[in-house]
């Protein structure tokens, strides 16, 4: 039976009351954190007056980007699986087009258009094919997985993503025997994503971002094509309007924004792998027991509710818990080797 | 009035100046911290607010003996030391920060960490050195220790620019802001050159 479940109380991020509040705080703190000691005091003290230390009250507020509730089979295998909670999923994320820190990409994409997109299919295959945005939610049934989220950096989440196999995708534009590798590309378009356009916001990584997989990771059943979260379709500091999950890997390889999805005979040159390539591999399998070269991967913070005491270190799985679906992928591979 | 009570009434003025200025944000990042209204990872912004700012002070310290001598305000050296125990305090819970909240007290992790990540033993040493300082800073023992005091001191060249290296080496991609630090770094040193010039030689000659 097919389980339609509809979000009861869909709340548009514009009605959070706290948001504004809290962007606000943030501010403060962010000025007050480069003075840090004395130089700035003045110019400190003034804004807080005028804001009010805890006021609500936001001169750089942008309306918020519309997320639309969507109809999904619900994920019933992992509610065991604390989830972390929205405000933070969609408040805490790398996404350097929208700056390369934390907060900023809820700040600086609210703007953002999904609407035209173009997501095209194409290279070693025998039916490309281009989705417009309405193909992205009507072309496939929508099922709920809540996943764990590993990211390089040493935290985690818990995110109820909603979408489609990777693998039913492909299956339909039909990839010949030469697409050993999936490459996927993000929008570029440096009007939009300052951080493209920008090089110290945008991190100094190279753009267009590229990410890939070998062609057996990307039919895997795990391999999400996503298009919402918590019931809703993303929004675009996530990577609205379609982004990958691959949850064993860690996150960066998880490319969000996809405009372009090509089918290839040869690796391809990923982003991060480019830019430190000791630092960030192709596979990227999360694997505690292979260390980033500055900090360990043995164990992670998961991020959940609570404030600074929250005791939440708990050690990392290999291949983030996936072991048994995903495994098998790498048989006989030495996995400090390919990395 | 005599001027020597006009000179502590300054110092005693910019001294309250940076106890509000250094103090009160450190308050308020924790309390937004603890009620988790500090975006999604109130332990990220806490080990970077704190760090910067220990840098940030670390900074203003080495600029007050140029900008007393420039405009001639000898009493603003009688803040260096405030400065330097308040760059010194926010090292100290920048560490407190990733080995409670970050490692959550897994003490072999945070020794192996120090020992195996160079830009964490970098900032360490810096560290080690800040917190030699910070010790020898109490009158008595300034005027035990006589002229071995001011070498052990002139360290704090040293740790600005470990900890420059420190920030820079830690992060992900985004160099312009280490780059910058450099420059300020470099800056600061510039104005005693021939103190530092002198320093060097007599440590390899």
């Amino acid at each position: 039976m097919l389980i339609k479940s509809q979000v009861k109380h869909p709340i548009k991020s514009s009605q959070i009351t706290d948001e504004s509040v809290y962007l606000q705080r943030r501010h403060i703190i962010k000025s007050m954190g480069f003075l840090g000691a004395g130089a700035l005091v003045a110019s400190s003290i003034s804004k807080t007056a005028n804001a009010g230390f805890f006021d609500s009250i936001s001169t750089d507020k942008t309306t918020a980007f519309e997320t639309v509730p969507l109809n999904f089979t619900a994920d019933k295998k992992n509610l065991g699986l604390k989830k972390t909670p929205e405000q933070k999923v969609i408040s805490h994320n790398n996404f350097y087009e929208f700056g390369a820190q934390k907060h900023q990409p809820a700040e600086l994409s609210q703007n953002f258009k999904v609407k035209p997109w173009q997501l095209t299919i194409s290279g070693e295959c025998d039916n490309p094919i281009t989705l417009d945005y309405d193909d992205l939610t009507t072309l496939f049934t929508l099922e709920e997985r809540i996943y764990r989220m590993r990211c390089v950096e040493a935290w985690s989440m818990v995110v109820p993503w909603v979408g489609f196999s990777l693998a039913d995708l492909l299956k339909k534009v039909v990839p010949n025997s030469s697409a050993r590798y999936v490459l996927f590309e993000t929008l570029h378009d440096p009007e939009q994503m300052p951080g493209q356009a920008d090089r110290r916001l945008g991190g100094g990584i190279a753009y267009p971002y590229v990410e890939g997989l070998r062609i057996d990771e990307a039919m895997n059943p795990l391999t999400l094509m996503s298009v919402g979260l918590y019931g809703k379709t993303l929004a675009p500091q996530n990577g609205a309007p379609i982004r990958l999950v691959v949850p064993w890997k860690y996150g960066f390889k998880s490319i969000k924004s996809i405009v372009s999805i090509k089918l290839v005979k040869e690796q391809p040159q990923t982003t991060w792998h480019k830019l430190a390539p000791k630092e960030y591999g192709f596979y990227a399998n999360v694997n505690p027991t292979h260390d980033h070269p500055r900090w360990s991967q043995a164990s992670e913070r998961r991020i959940t509710s609570g404030g600074l005491f929250t005791r939440n270190r708990i050690e990392t799985l290999p291949f983030n818990g996936y072991e048994e679906q995903v495994a098998h992928l790498y048989n006989g591979m030495n996995l400090s080797k390919y990395y | 009035m005599s001027n020597k009570l006009t000179t502590s009434n300054k110092v005693l003025i910019v001294k309250a100046v940076i106890h509000l200025a250094a103090f009160l944000p450190l308050l308020n990042l924790y309390y937004l911290a603890y009620l988790d209204q500090l975006g999604a990872d109130p332990v990220e912004r806490v080990i970077h607010f704190t760090g910067i700012g220990a840098f940030n002070l670390l900074l203003i310290t080495l600029t007050i003996s140029p900008v007393a001598k420039k405009l001639k305000q000898g009493y603003l050296l009688q803040t260096r030391r405030l400065l330097g125990l308040y760059a010194f305090s926010y090292a100290v819970m920048h560490i407190l920060n990733f080995l409670a909240f970050d490692l959550q007290f897994a003490w072999s992790l945070f020794i192996n960490e120090v020992f195996k990540r160079p830009y964490i033993s970098v900032g360490m040493v810096a560290f080690i050195l800040l917190a030699a300082l910070a010790v020898t800073s109490l009158n008595a023992l300034k005027r035990k220790m006589g002229k071995s005091w001011q070498s052990l001191h002139n360290a704090s060249y040293l740790i600005t620019i470990l900890v420059s290296v420190h920030f820079y080496w830690s992060v992900k991609s985004e160099l312009i802001s280490p780059i910058f630090y450099f420059v300020l770094t470099a800056a600061l040193l510039a104005f005693r050159y021939k103190k530092i010039k002198a320093l060097i030689l007599s440590v390899f000659y």
